[in-house]
């Protein structure tokens, strides 16, 4: 660490102003406070600093994804064999795995981080940290066949359009991992959704009679008997996005998370509530095969938890108030399943559903403060 | 706005000053990326080049020559029934032009659908018709239109040409991305047909168009 730090310092006039590298000032500063935590103190006044910054923060966002993402790797390898009627072993697995998601996640990071790098530079601005943790999201989210072409420009796309034009981390709208998806789910939907995709190599011989669907396309057919079972869905030994499968890893990540206090939990309960809520409302009406299906399944059918742990407690594109995030959570849970079993078209509304809370999270904030200086004025006034 | 008063002697045909009503909406005071106006035909008929194209030279027409009718008729259109006089106008000219477009070029015209109609309520139309043509003589009012309508077609042929090459693959209707590209698996891009995308290409348009003169920038 010592030789790290002096390297550091001796390296840092020459990126100061005057420096020969004066240009790459924010590159460097990246690079010095990912590796430190920075040392500077607020001149004047009474200011509270937490000792966690920004960039500690999504390291802890990073950890808490580590478990999905493990398991995604092995899981991408197991149903690549299990389509090709193959058992070999726990290493060739992994291999396979790794050679399917290792190349989506540098292309995610060097896309998106360059385009980063590139809009500090030119504004003279620090490099932004929010890549960290949508660089690492984006794979996650991703089917294991996706064309990594499709990746950079959707990385690219995020960053840019999602992000930069907005002010960079902290001012963007809408979550830019899931902008990432929702971009390659318009543009290209023949990669991203159907049977076929969501396993590595299945065009390649597999064996007869094996189905590369989802339970989310099971279920949108009406083929509710051939749902996995509840353990299956549990522990992720099914098809589908990366990371979203195994709900035993998202659960580790959320007890992460909500332990070190950086995802709120107020978002998870509610939106596990909404979910409940309106697949008990299906199950009342109970009009086609689909609404049948019972809430626990539900939720653990498609990326509905993955979506609600790790995209929708998002800081920046969440509501900000503590009853706004009841609500924001609660209304995501509710349209995740509305639209998945409303919509044909949509076979998850997962991503959906937060893409359109994000847009109406500063409209909850602002009602629920307005509320608060209502309920404050009365009280004033009764005095 | 350039306020071209009544002087006694004559200008020339060509002088600056009408030059610049020509060349500034191209760039500086183009309706679409600057004053914002236009918006929604710029999204419904950009999905392709050959319909944009006709559209632009639809609406480059109807405005300069209601520009021309307008400038002529202002100082004996009562104040204040003047909106109605000018929608008069305008439809009868957007009138004639769908009807030639569906004598001439029936496929386009379909394609165009409500949008050639819409022209009358398309707000380039009346906003140089109030902002122009109601103080200012006939000549420098056409001149005005035709600079107006062609820089509204301008971001139009622009952006139905990156949303046509990316979402089709083709421009005017000819594939220009080669089959081994296709091959290779390369795909196009859905999302350029949809809507959406016709916004975030005019926005990146405004952003270019920004970036390069300084004096379009807020502070």
């Amino acid at each position: 660490m010592k030789f790290l730090r002096d390297f550091l310092d001796k390296q840092k006039p020459q990126f100061q102003k005057g420096g020969k590298f004066e240009k790459f000032h924010s590159t460097f500063d990246a690079f010095e406070t990912f590796l430190f935590v920075p040392d500077t103190t607020t001149q004047s006044g009474a200011h509270i600093r937490d000792a966690i910054d920004l960039k500690r923060t999504m390291s802890v966002v990073i950890v808490a994804l580590i478990p999905a993402l493990l398991f995604g790797i092995w899981n991408t390898g197991y149903q690549h064999f299990l389509s090709q009627g193959q058992h070999p072993g726990f290493w060739p697995i992994i291999g396979y795995g790794l050679l399917k998601v290792l190349p989506i996640i540098v292309v995610s990071y060097v896309f998106g981080l360059g385009a980063e790098f590139v809009f500090a530079q030119i504004r003279g601005h620090e490099v932004n940290e929010g890549y960290l943790v949508s660089g690492m999201l984006i794979p996650l989210v991703m089917p294991a066949d996706i064309p990594l072409w499709m990746v950079a420009i959707a990385s690219l796309f995020a960053v840019i359009i999602g992000k930069e034009t907005f002010g960079g981390t902290g001012m963007n709208v809408f979550n830019p991992a899931l902008l990432a998806r929702a971009f390659i789910f318009f543009a290209y939907p023949a990669k991203i959704t159907g049977d076929t995709v969501w396993i590595g190599g299945l065009s390649k011989g597999a064996v007869d009679g094996f189905s590369g669907a989802t339970p989310l396309s099971y279920a949108a057919n009406g083929l509710v008997e051939k749902l996995p079972s509840l353990t299956d869905l549990f522990y992720g030994f099914i098809p589908g996005s990366i990371g979203e499968t195994s709900k035993l890893a998202i659960l580790i990540g959320a007890v992460i998370l909500i332990a070190t206090g950086i995802g709120s939990w107020r978002i998870m309960l509610s939106g596990l509530i909404g979910g409940i809520t309106m697949t008990l409302i299906f199950n009342a009406f109970a009009a086609n095969v689909y609404m049948t299906i019972d809430p626990l399944t539900q939720l653990m059918m498609g990326s509905f938890l993955f979506g609600l742990v790790f995209m929708a407690t998002d800081p920046v594109t969440a509501a900000q108030t503590t009853t706004g995030k009841y609500i924001y959570g609660f209304l995501v849970g509710m349209l995740a399943i509305m639209i998945r079993v409303f919509n044909p078209a949509y076979p998850e509304g997962t991503m959906l559903a937060i893409l359109l809370m994000n847009a109406l999270a500063p409209l909850i904030d602002h009602y629920v403060v307005e509320a608060n200086i209502k309920k404050r004025m009365k009280r004033a006034v009764a005095k | 706005m350039s306020d071209t008063k009544t002087k006694a002697e004559k200008e020339p045909m060509f002088s600056p000053k009408i030059l610049k009503l020509l060349k500034s909406p191209l760039n500086i005071e183009n309706p679409i990326t600057v004053q914002v106006l236009g918006i929604c035909s710029a999204l419904a008929v950009t999905v392709q080049m050959k319909p944009a194209i006709v559209m632009a030279l639809s609406v480059t027409i109807v405005t300069a020559f209601s520009n021309l009718i307008i400038s002529a008729l202002r100082n004996t259109i009562p104040a204040r029934i003047r909106i109605i006089v000018q929608l008069v106008v305008v439809a009868a000219l957007v009138i004639i032009v769908d009807q030639v477009l569906k004598a001439y070029m029936y496929d386009v015209s379909k394609k165009l659908s409500v949008f050639v109609g819409l022209i009358i309520t398309n707000c380039i139309l009346m906003g140089r018709l109030e902002a122009f043509a109601m103080g200012n003589k006939p000549w420098p009012s056409f001149v005005d239109g035709i600079g107006n309508g062609l820089g509204y077609g301008l971001i139009l042929v622009t952006v139905g040409f990156f949303r046509e090459l990316l979402g089709s693959g083709k421009i005017l209707g000819f594939a220009v991305v080669p089959k081994a590209f296709y091959e290779f698996g390369y795909a196009n891009n859905g999302l350029m047909i949809l809507p959406p995308m016709a916004l975030i290409t005019i926005g990146v348009i405004i952003w270019v168009q920004r970036t390069k003169s300084p004096e379009l920038q807020e502070k």
